[in-house]
């Protein structure tokens, strides 16, 4: 059986003629983490809406742990988990009693909500904060209290939406590590993001949806590979240099170059890359000379590997949404 | 589904309801000096200024403070049920999102209505209990007909429920940033048309307004509260009172549960 089960699922709201969710059909296994990838208003949030109970589909179905969402969503309720963006807490409580009501909702005897909160306080480096007011924890902080919420009435499918905005390095690597522990510990967890790169460290698979409709599902790495013309090669030139207008011209006019992007630059370095429309390594040589016979001061010169990305923007263009 | 699931199932529903409940409950224990302040001090002020300023200058006739007082326990009960549903749950659907958890929780999501109505009309009831014995030493010389008193606990009881009713029904009506409307317009109204100040029967001068304070529920709170308590001011007919306040929380229970999960679903 699927953790997740969407088939042919359609949202569509009064006052917009696109659906918002448009015959979107994927499935979750147990104990896989699957990224739902998405530009602003491609329909993610929708979906993880309907699936959590919280939104009312307008046509198609979805199952979480073999239950219709629209059937049954009092069973629904107690098979999922949602770690939303914006802190939801409950600032009447404080956050120790934060899980245990939570508990309590669903259910939980007193003894075994006692026991897990401090468990899972301890787990997500809260200790020292049970009894702290929701108003006074960091960002981080609320937001592993809200995963710890999430995990105390032992969901089967664990939804985070945007797991690390906001959050500081320290607490991104180790909001990652708990996410892995949980497939260890077979919790199906669904992760909505648009950080690509958190996308392509934490999920098995990753599904790409936009305009409502599923574009392509895959492991990351296959999606990489999949890419047309993924081979790149990025070449960083000192900053106090020539200007970038001219870097560009003279490296765009190498023979295979398809097209030339800035990439960074912040550091004193100006970075470029290097689109080939065939073997990227192929650039290498042509691409030092230009530079050489030039006189531009080269720091960095390497073969650039494609990224989910890439993938992503192949795939839902470069337009602002 | 089996009997026995099916009747496993009904037990975790009620089981997360009154967990829901029991959380209020706490929340309001943890705040009582501030939920006292809240319920208290506007009514005992009211209670001062019109029952005994007033009447120590000359300005009411002996014998207002009678009327006053039932008045005033009504005002409470069913305003304090108002606010205690309507503005919590403003503030739930816009800036908190606190709700949401309540939301998730394995009932169905009319049952956090039901659930937040009855916890606002236990705190109008408390809230009203309270100005009894506070308006009696404020007072003195109250005079109740206690042989009335079963029916004045009825009025008070249907008045928080009838209170929490509308409140649930403004609470999610009004959009958050137009929370300053709930008071100027629907409040104040509120307060002034509902009879706890005058005994409705007595209006047959002011037709006009006689008939403005039917269309308020608090007017059948604050006459079936003084009809039981002081039979003999000219007082509205107790079944009429039961009837309207049983039919004003019907509509606006089922109005407010509505526009409740119109808020809360998708």
């Amino acid at each position: 059986m699927h953790a997740v089960e969407v088939a042919d699922l359609v949202k569509s709201y009064p006052k917009n003629p696109a659906p918002a969710v448009d015959h979107l059909s994927f499935q979750v296994q147990a104990g896989e983490i699957f990224g739902l990838l998405g530009p602003n208003g491609a329909g993610k949030t929708t979906t993880v809406g309907v699936l959590t109970t919280r939104v009312l589909p307008s046509g198609g179905t979805a199952k979480v742990g073999g239950v219709d969402v629209a059937a049954d969503p009092v069973s629904a309720r107690r098979k999922v988990a949602v770690v939303p963006q914006r802190v939801n807490l409950d600032r009447g409580l404080n956050a120790r009693q934060n899980l245990v009501f939570h508990a309590s909702y669903h259910g939980l005897p007193r003894r075994e909500r006692n026991r897990l909160a401090d468990e899972l306080l301890e787990r997500m480096g809260l200790a020292d904060k049970r009894t702290a007011r929701v108003d006074d924890l960091s960002g981080g902080q609320a937001q592993r209290l809200m995963i710890a919420r999430a995990l105390i009435h032992r969901p089967e499918v664990l939804f985070l939406d945007e797991p690390s905005t906001g959050l500081d390095p320290q607490a991104r690597l180790f909001v990652h590590d708990r996410v892995r522990e949980l497939r260890g510990e077979g919790v199906t967890v669904v992760l909505t993001t648009h950080d690509m790169d958190e996308a392509e460290k934490l999920s098995d698979r990753v599904g790409i949806v936009d305009h409502g409709r599923l574009l392509t599902l895959d492991t990351p790495s296959a999606l990489i590979k999949a890419l047309p013309g993924s081979g790149t090669v990025d070449a960083a030139v000192r900053a106090d240099g020539p200007d970038e207008q001219r870097v560009r011209e003279l490296l765009g006019e190498v023979a295979g170059v398809q097209q030339v992007e800035r990439i960074g630059g912040a550091d004193g370095q100006l970075r470029l890359r290097l689109y080939s429309d065939g073997e990227p390594s192929a650039l290498l040589g042509p691409v030092a000379r230009v530079l050489d016979e030039h006189r531009l001061p080269v720091t960095d010169l390497s073969l650039g590997s494609a990224s989910l990305e890439d993938v992503f923007i192949e795939l839902t263009g470069r337009e602002l949404r | 589904m089996t009997r026995t699931a099916q009747r496993s199932n009904a037990a975790a529903r009620l089981r997360a309801f009154t967990a829901v409940l029991g959380r209020d409950v706490f929340v309001t224990g943890r705040e009582l000096p501030s939920f006292l302040a809240q319920v208290l001090v506007q009514p005992v002020a009211m209670l001062f200024i019109f029952g005994k300023v007033l009447g120590s200058l000359g300005y009411t006739q002996p014998g207002y403070a009678q009327i006053l007082l039932p008045g005033m326990v009504a005002l409470n009960a069913f305003l304090v049920a108002l606010q205690n549903t309507s503005f919590p749950l403003v503030l739930d659907f816009s800036y908190s999102r606190e709700i949401e958890d309540r939301l998730l929780a394995p009932m169905p999501v009319s049952w956090v209505a039901v659930e937040k109505m009855l916890f606002g009309a236990a705190r109008g009831l408390f809230a009203a209990l309270l100005m009894i014995p506070l308006g009696m030493w404020m007072l003195g010389e109250i005079r109740w007909e206690l042989s009335g008193l079963w029916f004045a606990v009825l009025c008070m009881v249907l008045g928080s429920l009838t209170g929490a009713t509308v409140g649930m029904t403004v609470g999610t009506a009004v959009p958050p940033r137009r929370i300053n409307i709930i008071f100027a317009v629907i409040l104040a109204p509120l307060m002034f048309t509902g009879a706890t100040q005058f005994p409705w029967a007595q209006l047959g001068s002011l037709r006009w307004f006689q008939v403005l304070c039917a269309f308020n529920p608090l007017t059948y709170v604050s006459e079936g509260m003084r009809g039981a308590l002081l039979p003999q001011v000219p007082h509205m007919s107790p079944w009429v009172c039961l009837v309207a306040l049983v039919a004003a929380c019907a509509l606006f229970g089922a109005l407010g549960v509505k526009l409740f999960l119109r808020r809360a679903l998708d």
